[in-house]
């Protein structure tokens, strides 16, 4: 065990008290190194934590005495004290006595500071796991030496590869346990060395530690001198940093936020991603290609002469060009590719599962996109890594799957680029993050198939019909009225000498749309599907009605999206359930509430009425006939 | 190679800018204490040459120390920054002091008094000077820390929050609390504010001040009269050499003695010291273990 004054942290408490401002100067030098730490809370993976912060002096004696209070009172090493007490935060796990969330933790030894993002390592928090390990150069996976190579350890450490870790320590705890028997740590590194291979982790540095008694942690131990290599808190010292690794690449800055103080100052701020760059460096702004030359680097401190990865700066260029929120600063001559088309593994992080062909919002360094996701190709059994086929991902999935954006999306791999390869969905709805996304690459599609220009367009359709195109889009609950209203509507329009087309939901399920049902995902393949019909004809210059109950608000979205601004007319026609099922036209809601009928809106499948739409009407005070007259006033207002 | 400090300076930056790309209507929430003072300064560099384009709001109780209520007007007019101020009407008119009123003083004036201030003004995103350091819950918190419309937070319902990717999305009445310096702790702090000459209260270096002793805990005498008055009798003033390791309401805000009048020798006790920084004030201890994370659930910072 290390000697009394040989501990560096001595050594730096005597620095502080004799010569604060040479500490001071060292400390300042100091690089960051951010890390996870994988383990069940039987691996002592809190332990460990408590110890390096014991051990780097990060316990003041209030908390000191706090803890040897509680460690009697609630803790689970007897008398002793018991680190993981000072690690695990919230109360609701104090109860429980496992670590539910990410926490932070932060400390300094004499040469880096650290920040250890501590993760619960049940497969159920595998989402907190996957935050941790996101912004992480480097990640301990803690094995119980009594126990080997589990479960839980091909996952953990399945994750961290996954998430693009590319230093893996393999901290094989508890040695005292086992009376430091080097041919069982030995057994066990083997074992774990066959499986890492097969998942593609080129290599780790495995160590033989105590978390609870101290074994190679600051310093090597007398308990197991067969172990030649680094005790873990000089390895972490010393491993090679990810922004240093990202420096070597490519210079590539997504733009946060564009700076305008004055007429004559237009600056492009935002995080480096990779590279460097210096004034007089040409770069070309993605995704519209145009290219000029960085002027300076401006700062409150002065200009810099150069600025690299990991650092937020703000640049000038030498051009007025357009550039705006999300477009990405590049190298010119090596610039990131566009597209909106990927394949990508996804990570399910939320309660309710991916619903294939819903839009969600995908947020990319500073692009925000809204992007479809295709049914996965399959799903990764987290423990086993086989692959399993999926119609869906849920809460803790991971798959593969491919999606489409609505815009191009300038990326690159993340295997290359953590930041502009990682993304994440928020629900258009509940506003929730949730899943996360790791771009492989590209479908060729999206770059093979271009648009072909026609020469007579959507302006010249219309002028010849002597009208603005529109699509008036009925929304409501079956037997609301819709499909009547639509047609009072369209035979007001006609006499009114208005090209028009009706899209009625019952009439387009006989043919266009007749292979779908009426699950979530098959109503919204049939939302999708006459949004780009409707959107076809109004580029034909037709005024296009659509009578569906088009259930979501977030397909009513994505086709409001499709069309120019001002083209989708949202028209709820608003009768409450309890009337329509009184009217009961065609007899659904009798049978839907005879259980005969599944899926049916408004019995056992939901409908979110519009917030804003641009007309509303109440079937109980209108007769259609007085509807429709009130539509057509308000979207042909008489001159 | 960037050191620790650069890349923490690179993160917060990100971080306000990010805010300010995406809420409608941002502030800062600004207490006058040394976190403070490194957030707003970060604020001005994100947007330099431009001051920072969202308002200071201090959530003042009154029982502040004069010296900090002389920082603050200096600091945002160093900024080109607006000021809000805003001081809980009902506690002002119920006359809510620490010394009759304990735990309801917090609750009132800061607790309340913020939740009035950002429904009074519309505020959709909040910036807070919290270090994860600080407390066990808020090492969990995240960076973009959601509210209900009700100021509420769950722990248990928080948004994943991967790489420097944030979702600033809300519905209408809700808002989000961000906290741009949440991977800075104590030590960085003091640092960046050697290094970058920031001003600071000067009641964190010690000087020779009137002291009382009050419930065990040692004070400073700030407006002797208004202590006289709360009090029904006059403190027994002692002058003592002192500072402040946080600041918040001077009669619940504990001095430590000290000799230590320079940034280096405030930096060299606090490496040197043995009581966390969190200490000095009631806040944490006033229901158990939990305390904090009790507040922050019903709306406080």
């Amino acid at each position: 065990m290390t000697a009394p004054g040989t501990d560096p942290t001595y050594r730096t408490e005597a620095l502080i008290a004799e010569d604060i401002e040479a500490y001071l100067a060292g400390h300042e030098k100091k690089s960051l190194l951010r890390f996870i730490t994988c383990g069940s809370v039987d691996d002592g993976k809190s332990t460990l934590i408590g110890r390096l912060l014991y051990d780097s002096k990060m316990i003041f004696e209030d908390q000191l005495a706090a803890l040897e209070a509680d460690s009697k009172r609630v803790g689970t090493q007897g008398q002793a004290i018991d680190f993981a007490l000072l690690v695990d935060g919230l109360a609701a796990e104090r109860e429980q006595g496992i670590t539910i969330d990410v926490a932070y933790r932060f400390f300094t030894t004499e040469r880096r500071k650290f920040i250890v993002a501590d993760c619960p390592g049940h497969e159920q928090y595998t989402r907190n796991m996957v935050t941790g390990a996101s912004t992480a150069d480097l990640a301990v996976i803690l094995i119980d030496a009594r126990k080997g190579v589990l479960v839980q350890t091909r996952r953990h450490s399945y994750l961290c590869h996954l998430l693009g870790i590319r230093h893996i320590v393999l901290a094989v705890n508890k040695m005292d346990l086992i009376g430091y028997d080097q041919a069982r740590y030995e057994a066990i590194v083997a074992d774990y060395a066959a499986f890492a291979e097969g998942i593609g982790i080129e290599t780790f540095t495995p160590i033989p530690i105590s978390g609870f008694a101290g074994d190679n942690i600051t310093a090597p131990s007398l308990n197991t001198p067969w172990y030649c290599g680094p005790a873990l808190m000089p390895h972490l010292e010393t491993v090679e940093l990810d922004t240093t690794a990202d420096r070597a690449r490519p210079f590539r800055l997504p733009v946060q936020w564009v700076n305008r103080p004055n007429l004559d100052l237009r600056g492009f701020s935002g995080l480096i991603a990779s590279g460097v760059v210096r004034p007089g460096d040409p770069v070309r702004v993605l995704p519209s290609g145009r290219t000029s030359t960085v002027t300076r680097l401006l700062t409150m401190d002065g200009d810099l002469d150069a600025a690299t990865a990991g650092q937020s700066v703000t640049v000038c260029l030498a051009d007025e060009i357009d550039c705006s929120r999300g477009d990405v600063l590049a190298a010119a001559g090596d610039p990131p590719q566009a597209a909106d088309q990927f394949e990508a593994t996804l990570i399910w992080m939320d309660d309710e599962a991916l619903i294939p062909g819903r839009g969600y919002w995908l947020k990319l360094g500073a692009q925000t996109v809204t992007a479809t996701i295709q049914p996965p190709k399959h799903q990764i059994n987290v423990n086993t890594m086989e692959k399993l086929a999926a119609k869906t991902l849920e809460l803790n999935a991971i798959g593969v799957a491919q999606f489409a954006t609505d815009r191009p999306l300038v990326f690159e791999p993340y295997a290359d680029n953590r930041a502009l390869g990682g993304f994440i969905l928020i629900d258009k709805l509940t506003n929730r993050t949730v899943a996360a996304g790791l771009i492989h690459f590209s479908l060729r599609r999206a770059q093979n198939i271009h648009r072909q220009a026609t020469d007579i367009g959507r302006e010249a359709h219309a002028r010849l019909k002597n009208q603005t195109p529109k699509v008036l889009w009925f929304t409501g609950l079956s037997g609301a009225g819709k499909s009547t209203i639509a047609n009072e509507v369209e035979k007001l329009l006609h006499l009114m000498n208005r090209h028009t087309f009706l899209l009625d939901g019952d009439n387009v399920r006989h043919g266009l749309n007749k292979d779908l049902g009426f699950t979530e995902a098959d109503r919204i393949e049939n939302i999708r599907r006459v949004g780009e019909v409707a959107k076809l004809m109004a580029d034909a210059g037709l005024i296009v009605l659509t009578a569906f109950i088009s259930p979501f608000r977030a397909e009513r979205e994505m086709v409001r999206r499709m069309l120019p601004e001002g083209e989708f007319v949202e028209i709820f026609v608003d009768t409450p359930l309890a009337e329509a099922e009184a009217r009961d036209v065609k007899g659904l809601y009798a049978k839907a509430r005879r259980g005969e009928l599944k899926n049916f809106t408004g019995i056992d499948s939901p409908y979110e009425p519009p917030e804003a739409p641009e007309i509303r009407v109440n079937t109980v005070e209108m007769t259609p006939r007085q509807a429709a007259e009130h539509i057509v006033r308000t979207i042909l207002p008489l001159p | 190679m960037l050191t620790h400090l650069q890349r923490l300076e690179a993160e917060s930056i990100h971080i306000l800018r990010e805010v300010v790309a995406e809420a409608e209507r941002p502030v800062m929430l600004y207490s006058i204490g040394k976190d403070s003072a490194v957030m707003l300064h970060l604020a001005k560099k994100a947007f330099y040459p431009a001051p920072p384009p969202f308002p200071l709001l201090h959530v003042d109780t009154t029982w502040k120390f004069r010296d900090m209520y002389a920082l603050r007007e200096k600091a945002a007019q160093g900024a080109g920054m607006e000021l809000l101020v805003w001081q809980n009407p009902e506690a002002r008119e119920r006359g809510i002091n620490p010394f009759d009123h304990g735990p309801l003083h917090t609750d009132m004036w800061k607790t309340q008094g913020l939740k009035q201030a950002l429904d009074h003004h519309g505020f959709d995103a909040a910036f807070g000077g919290a270090r994860r350091d600080e407390e066990k819950s808020r090492a969990k918190e995240r960076i973009f820390s959601f509210r209900t419309a009700t100021h509420a937070w769950d722990p248990k319902n928080q948004r994943p929050e991967l790489w420097n990717l944030y979702n600033a999305r809300k519905r209408k009445g809700e808002s989000i609390r961000v906290f741009p310096i949440s991977n800075w702790t104590e030590l960085d702090i003091w640092q960046y504010i050697r290094l970058n000459n920031i001003e600071i209260v000067p009641l964190y270096f010690a000087a020779t001040r009137p002291t009382f002793v009050h419930d065990g805990g040692l004070f400073m005498a700030d407006d002797p009269d208004r202590l006289t008055r709360v009090l029904g009798r006059t403190p027994d003033i002692v002058e003592r050499s002192i500072r402040f390791r946080t600041l918040g309401c001077f009669p619940l805000t504990g001095a430590v003695e000290s000799e230590a009048a320079t940034l280096e020798e405030v930096i060299q006790e606090t490496l040197l010291t043995t009581t966390s920084e969190r200490q000095g004030r009631v806040i944490d201890k006033d229901a158990g273990d939990a305390s904090m994370e009790k507040k922050k659930q019903e709306g406080y910072f």
